[in-house]
């Protein structure tokens, strides 16, 4: 309300006060917000970012994608296929690995399963290591112990599926409705038919929908993971760039990056008719 | 003792249908695996896990103490300035990408194309976007920021679209009778709502940022991925270990950090 409204004094009808309205207490908001923007200029201080070297180097980023996008290798494509399969393989050997590690870990790190709570904290722990780590220094990792293919980029995202799953899965087991477990204890069931009868037919439509969405997660994973050595489609992304093949390195991205919309859209109708 | 027999009845046509569902997974399966070659495994396996194991339990103190442009420390700093920098980037330019994505706002046709923008900038591969600003700007950092920025619309843009879709209306329409413009609309009705959602997911995305951020490096786009494929590719596992341990200490704390706030949020 603005300052000049006034209304009639209640003491004296002749004499007008102006409304007082208690300003809100902003100090506490003000100070996050500025917090925040120190935080974030601090960043891109810190990080070297400045608008006007992205201006001054906008056309040779132009020129470059314009090698890719404009006039891409076409002819190259047939040589494309096989790794693309190899990617798609990549992540459905990787998901099921994860999915299938995931599902025992996620039940005894529930904690209203086992009900041990010296099992399933630290058990959490080491969950929440295993997702710390990212897909492609796992896969960097895994090459060097194992060796360039796709066998070290399989093995990364089982990983890293098996660290996102579990996560997923044992948050669902704890959400589920206990009255199906309490309904079966009163009837002297033990701890695998609660299991088998109560646990598992509550989140098995959620398990197959994570499980859908790893998959779709590691399909885009594992086109980049290539790029260390892990096979697939990154590698040859990889060669065409080292080469500076930019005409190959554009039907590379253009071809990879439909496919993967294509398993995407499809994973995730699927998904939307699970749960 | 008696026992109880449940018969279900049998639906022929549902049976059908678990066998054609379970028996395509299997068959897609079965396809992945054949696929995978599995020969070339290298036979030094078990001497690099050795090495490796032994630089996790001796790592290499000496570079986490090196407080200059070469050090650790630098490093760790620059990767979490260029996953801030880029998750706030990113989350000034969903807002536009939401508003066109929101059906309440646009109507079921913009927003399905707007949707359709969203998750086409999610499938695009940040590491490819890393590359791509790389050769505009250079490798460094500011490559880092930019692939981050533009990568996470891809999901902030969802996730604000729905935020904005599930939003009460009736300020909206009470601004709009009273002749409300589109950008008081905006300022008045619609972000104030949706602002604790709009931050929670905000936060969530700087928490995946930050492991993508670390992961950027390999291509050259800043931080700590650059010394740590060079320690890997050199097989300098103590320091190869010692990144990796900073790297998991400092996006627990993160984590930990971020999910607090969110809790409190929302």
């Amino acid at each position: 309300m603005s300052a000049g409204e006034q209304r009639v004094s209640r003491t004296n009808p002749k004499v007008f006060e102006p409304i007082t309205v208690p300003k809100p207490n902003n100090l506490r908001r003000n100070l996050i917000i500025l917090g925040v923007t120190a935080l974030v200029l601090g960043s891109g201080w810190f990080a070297g970012f400045s608008i006007p070297q992205i201006i001054r180097n906008l056309q040779r980023g132009g020129r470059l994608l314009g090698r890719m996008f404009l006039e891409p290798d076409w002819s190259f494509t047939p040589r494309m296929i096989n790794p693309l399969i190899e990617t798609i393989r990549m992540a459905i050997v990787g998901t099921f690995w994860g999915a299938l590690t995931a599902l025992p870990i996620a039940v005894i790190a529930a904690e209203n399963f086992l009900k041990k709570p010296w099992i399933s904290k630290p058990l959490r722990f080491v969950l929440n290591i295993f997702r710390t780590i990212p897909a492609m220094v796992l896969a960097s990792l895994f090459v060097a112990i194992f060796g360039i293919g796709p066998y070290s980029g399989v093995m990364a995202l089982s990983v890293f599926t098996f660290g996102l799953i579990s996560k997923l899965t044992f948050e669902s087991i704890e959400a589920i409705d206990y009255g199906q477990v309490e309904a079966l204890m009163s009837l002297g069931a033990n701890k695998l038919n609660i299991l088998r009868y109560a646990i598992l037919p509550q989140i098995l439509p959620q398990f197959m929908s994570y499980t859908l969405y790893g998959f779709e997660v590691n399909v885009r994973a594992a086109a980049v993971l290539g790029y260390v050595g892990a096979g697939g489609i990154g590698q040859t992304f990889e060669q065409a760039l080292a080469f500076r093949r930019f005409d190959r390195v554009g039907v590379i991205i253009i071809i990879s990056f439909f496919v993967v919309l294509a398993i995407d859209l499809v994973s995730s109708s699927i998904r939307k008719r699970l749960v | 003792m008696e026992t109880i027999v449940v018969t279900k009845p049998v639906d022929h046509w549902k049976t059908l249908y678990r066998i054609l569902n379970y028996g395509g997974i299997l068959v897609l399966l079965i396809w992945g695996f054949l696929g995978i070659e599995y020969k070339g495994i290298m036979q030094t396996a078990a001497g690099t896990l050795q090495s490796m194991g032994r630089g996790f339990i001796q790592p290499d103190m000496a570079y986490l103490n090196t407080w200059t442009i070469d050090g650790l420390p630098y490093a760790i700093l620059e990767t979490i300035a260029i996953a801030i920098a880029g998750t706030f980037a990113s989350a000034l330019l969903s807002i536009p990408f939401a508003l066109l994505a929101a059906q309440n706002i646009v109507g079921p046709r913009v927003s399905k194309i707007g949707k359709f923008l969203v998750t086409m900038i999610r499938t695009f591969p940040e590491l490819i976007l890393a590359l791509i600003f790389i050769s505009v700007v250079g490798p460094g950092a500011p490559a880092g920021i930019l692939a981050l920025g533009i990568h996470s619309i891809g999901m902030l843009g969802k996730l604000f679209s729905e935020a904005i879709e599930s939003m009460d209306m009736g300020v909206k329409e009470a601004l709009e009778s009273c002749g409300a413009g589109p950008f008081e609309i905006l300022f008045r009705a619609i972000l104030p709502q949706v602002s604790p959602e709009l931050i929670s997911y905000t936060l969530y995305r700087f928490e995946i940022n930050m492991r993508a951020a670390a992961t950027l490096g390999l291509v050259g786009a800043g931080g700590i991925g650059a010394p740590l494929i060079f320690a890997i590719r050199t097989r300098v596992w103590p320091r190869a270990m010692m990144i990796v341990i900073v790297l998991i200490i400092t996006v627990t704390i993160i984590d930990s950090i971020s999910s607090r706030i969110r809790k409190k949020l929302v």
